[in-house]
C-alpha cells in the first residue's frame, strides 16, 4: 500500500509528534519501503483464521477487590517536570 | 569467572563480596571507555558499603538493563525523553533478586532507545562496541548487558527480549542468553515496548548461570496480569548432561538465502555435535516463517505506539517549553524521541488508524495464529528445535544504521519465538574466520525451559566455545 506525505503528516499529528520537513521526506522513503515489505502478508488466505489476541489461554484476569496502599502523592510527583501542590501542572487548556 | 563458581567461593569465604564489586569497578575503569556497556558512568558515585546478604545469591551483583525499574537508581531507557527519571518503585524481578540475596549493580546497561533496535546504536548515550571487535556492534537491544558479560564487566545480567533483544546480542558477543516463555517472568516494572511480546531474561557466561538466574526471577506476580500461576521447576535438575534419544527438529526455512556461509557451516557443525551426543535430528518445516518479520513490525509497532503515548512531558522526564498543551506534547516528543522511536510510533499509529486497521493490525494477528500453529505442530513430534540465532555474525557499526528494513531483517530467526510466546536460548557454538562468535538457538514448547537448559548445557559441557574469551 502506498503512503503519501499527507497521511504521514496526519498520523504524526495523531501520535503527537512534530515532524521537520526533512524528517517527513526521509520517513516517506523509509515507510514506503517498510510497508512494501509488510504487504507480503496480504497474499495469505486467512479468512477462517482467528486473530491471536492473546498468546496464552488466560482471560479476564481480575484482582481481588481489596483496598491496598499505593504511591503517595509526593512519591508520584517526584519526577514531574512541573507541579503545583498535589497536582501535575500543564500549560493552560481553557482560554 | 561464572556466577556459580563465585558463589562457591563466596559461601566458603575464600572470596569476599567487596572484592567482587571492586574487581568489577576496576575492570569497568579499564575497558568501558572502549566498550560503553554502561551508561551515566560520569555521574556515578560508588557505594562502598556492600550490604552483606546471605540467601542463595550471596550479595553477587546483577547488572540490569536501563529499561527495568530500579528504585532510587535512574532508569531512562537510554532515551532523552526519560532523562532524569528515577523510579519511585521497583520491578518485580528486582525485588525477587534482592530477596534471593543478590545485589543490584548500581550502573545500568546500555540499550537501543526503548529497546528499538538490533545494534545498540539507537542509544542517546552512544553505541556499545562489541568486545570481540570494537568496530562491530554488540547486537541489540540488550547490547550493553551482553557486552558487559562478555568483557567481564559484569558477572551476569538481565536483558529484555521482544523480538530477539536478548538472544541476538548474546550470539554476537559469545555469551548465553535466554528468553523465557511469555508469562513465566513478571513484566511489572519493565518499561513496556510491546506488551504481548516482551519478556525479561538472563544473559550469562554459561548455561548453569542462566538456569540459576532464570530460577530467581521466574514465577507468578499479581502485579502482572499476564504472568502465569504455574510452579517454577528446579532448573538445576535439568542440567543432566544427557540428550540421548531427544528428537531435535531443524527448520528448513531457516537455512535459506541471506544466511552468511560461515554461520551456516558453524551451525551445521553444531547440529552434528548434537547428533554425536545421541540426539535424533530431523528436518522440520515452519511454513509461515517468511511472514514473521512483517507481522512483528505491525504488532510490535502498534503496541509500542500505544505504550509510548505516556511519554508526553507531563508526569516524568523531558518537557519542551510551550504555552499550548498540544504544542507542548508535540515538541516534547519531537525533541525527546530518537529517529527509530519516531519511526516505530508513526508506523504503529498508522497500522492502528482508521481505514488501515483491518489490512494491517487485524491481519497480522491472524498470521500470528498461523505462526503459533506451525510451532504447535512441530512440538507435537519433537522435543526441541535447533537453529541459528542470527543469519550473520556481528556487523560493522553504522553499516545498517540508515537502512531500517535491513536492520529489521537481522531479527529474522528470533522474532517467531516471541510471536509464538515460546522460550528459546542462544549459546556460543563457534566462530567465524574473523573471530566473531556465532550463536546456536534452541527453542522448546511453552513452559519447557527445562528442555532448553538440558540441551544447551549438554552441548556446552561437550564443547569449549564458552571458555574462549575476547582478547580485549
Amino acid at each position: 500500500m502506498a503512503i503519501d506525505n499527507e497521511t504521514i503528516r496526519h498520523v504524526a499529528h495523531l501520535a503527537r509528534i512534530d515532524l521537520q520537513a526533512k524528517e517527513l521526506e526521509r520517513l516517506h522513503v523509509q515507510l514506503h519501503e517498510i510497508l512494501g515489505f509488510i504487504d507480503k502478508i496480504s497474499n495469505l488466505n486467512i479468512e477462517d483464521v482467528l486473530p491471536a489476541s492473546h498468546i496464552l489461554p488466560i482471560s479476564n484476569v481480575l484482582r481481588e477487590d481489596i483496598p491496598h496502599t499505593s504511591l503517595t502523592p509526593e512519591r508520584a510527583l517526584e519526577n514531574a517536570p512541573s507541579k503545583k501542590g498535589n497536582f501535575f501542572s500543564v500549560p493552560k487548556i481553557i482560554e | 569467572m561464572t556466577a556459580h563458581e563465585l558463589l562457591v567461593r563466596l559461601k566458603s569465604g575464600s572470596v569476599a563480596s567487596e572484592a567482587v564489586q571492586e574487581a568489577l569497578y576496576a575492570r569497568i575503569e579499564k575497558v568501558d571507555s572502549k566498550i560503553n556497556a554502561y551508561v551515566r558512568r560520569a555521574d556515578f558515585r560508588k557505594n562502598d558499603a556492600v550490604n552483606k546478604k546471605q540467601g542463595l545469591l550471596f550479595s553477587l551483583p546483577v547488572t540490569v538493563k536501563d529499561n527495568i525499574c530500579t528504585e532510587g537508581l535512574n532508569t531512562e531507557c537510554c532515551s532523552k525523553i526519560l532523562a532524569g527519571f528515577c523510579p519511585p518503585y521497583e520491578a518485580t524481578v528486582i525485588s525477587k533478586l534482592k530477596k534471593a540475596g543478590a545485589e543490584i549493580f548500581p550502573l545500568k546497561a546500555n540499550m537501543d532507545e526503548f529497546a528499538f533496535g538490533s545494534s545498540t546504536e539507537n542509544s542517546c548515550f552512544g553505541p556499545t562496541h562489541n568486545p570481540w571487535n570494537l568496530g562491530c556492534v554488540p547486537g541489540g537491544s540488550s547490547g550493553g548487558s551482553a557486552a558487559a558479560v562478555a568483557a567481564d564487566e559484569a558477572i551476569w545480567a538481565l536483558g529484555s527480549d521482544t523480538g530477539g533483544s536478548i538472544r541476538q546480542p548474546a550470539s554476537f558477543c559469545g555469551v548465553v542468553g535466554l528468553k523465557p516463555t511469555y508469562g513465566r517472568v513478571s513484566r511489572f516494572g519493565l518499561i513496556a515496548f510491546a506488551s504481548s511480546l516482551d519478556q525479561i531474561g538472563p544473559i550469562t557466561k554459561d548455561v548453569e548461570d542462566a538456569a540459576i538466574l532464570t530460577q530467581a526471577i521466574s514465577g507468578y506476580d499479581p502485579n502482572d496480569s499476564t504472568s502465569v500461576d504455574q510452579d517454577v521447576p528446579d532448573y538445576l535438575k535439568s542440567l543432566t548432561k544427557d540428550i540421548k534419544g531427544l528428537r531435535v527438529g531443524i527448520p528448513k526455512e531457516y537455512f535459506v538465502e541471506g544466511m552468511d556461509s560461515e554461520v551456516k557451516s558453524v551451525i551445521e557443525q553444531a547440529v552434528n555435535k548434537l547428533k554425536t551426543l545421541g540426539a535424533s535430528v530431523k528436518e522440520v518445516s515452519l511454513p509461515h516463517t517468511e511472514y514473521a518479520v512483517p507481522v512483528y513490525y505491525i504488532i510490535a509497532t502498534a503496541e509500542a505506539s500505544s505504550n509510548l503515548a505516556r511519554f508526553d512531558g507531563v508526569q516524568y522526564g523531558y518537557r519542551a517549553k510551550s504555552d499550548n498543551l498540544i504544542e507542548m506534547y508535540k515538541r516534547t516528543r519531537a525533541e525527546g524521541f530518537g529517529d527509530e522511536a519516531k519511526r516505530r510510533i508513526i508506523l504503529g499509529t498508522f497500522a492502528l488508524s482508521h481505514g488501515y486497521y483491518d489490512a494491517y493490525y487485524l491481519r497480522a494477528l491472524k498470521v500470528r495464529t498461523l505462526i503459533k500453529q506451525d510451532f504447535d505442530r512441530v512440538f507435537a513430534e519433537f522435543d526441541c528445535i535447533a537453529a541459528p540465532t542470527s543469519p550473520t555474525p556481528a556487523f560493522k557499526l553504522g553499516e545498517r544504521a540508515s537502512e531500517p528494513l535491513k536492520m529489521y531483517l537481522s531479527d529474522i530467526y528470533t522474532i517467531s519465538v516471541n510471536l509464538a510466546g515460546i522460550p528459546a536460548i542462544s549459546i556460543p557454538c563457534g566462530f567465524t574466520k574473523d573471530k566473531l562468535p556465532v550463536g546456536l538457538q534452541i527453542m522448546a514448547g511453552s513452559f519447557n525451559e527445562e528442555m532448553l537448559f538440558r540441551v544447551a548445557h549438554t552441548f556446552e559441557q561437550n564443547t569449549e566455545w564458552h571458555k574462549i574469551k575476547s582478547s580485549l
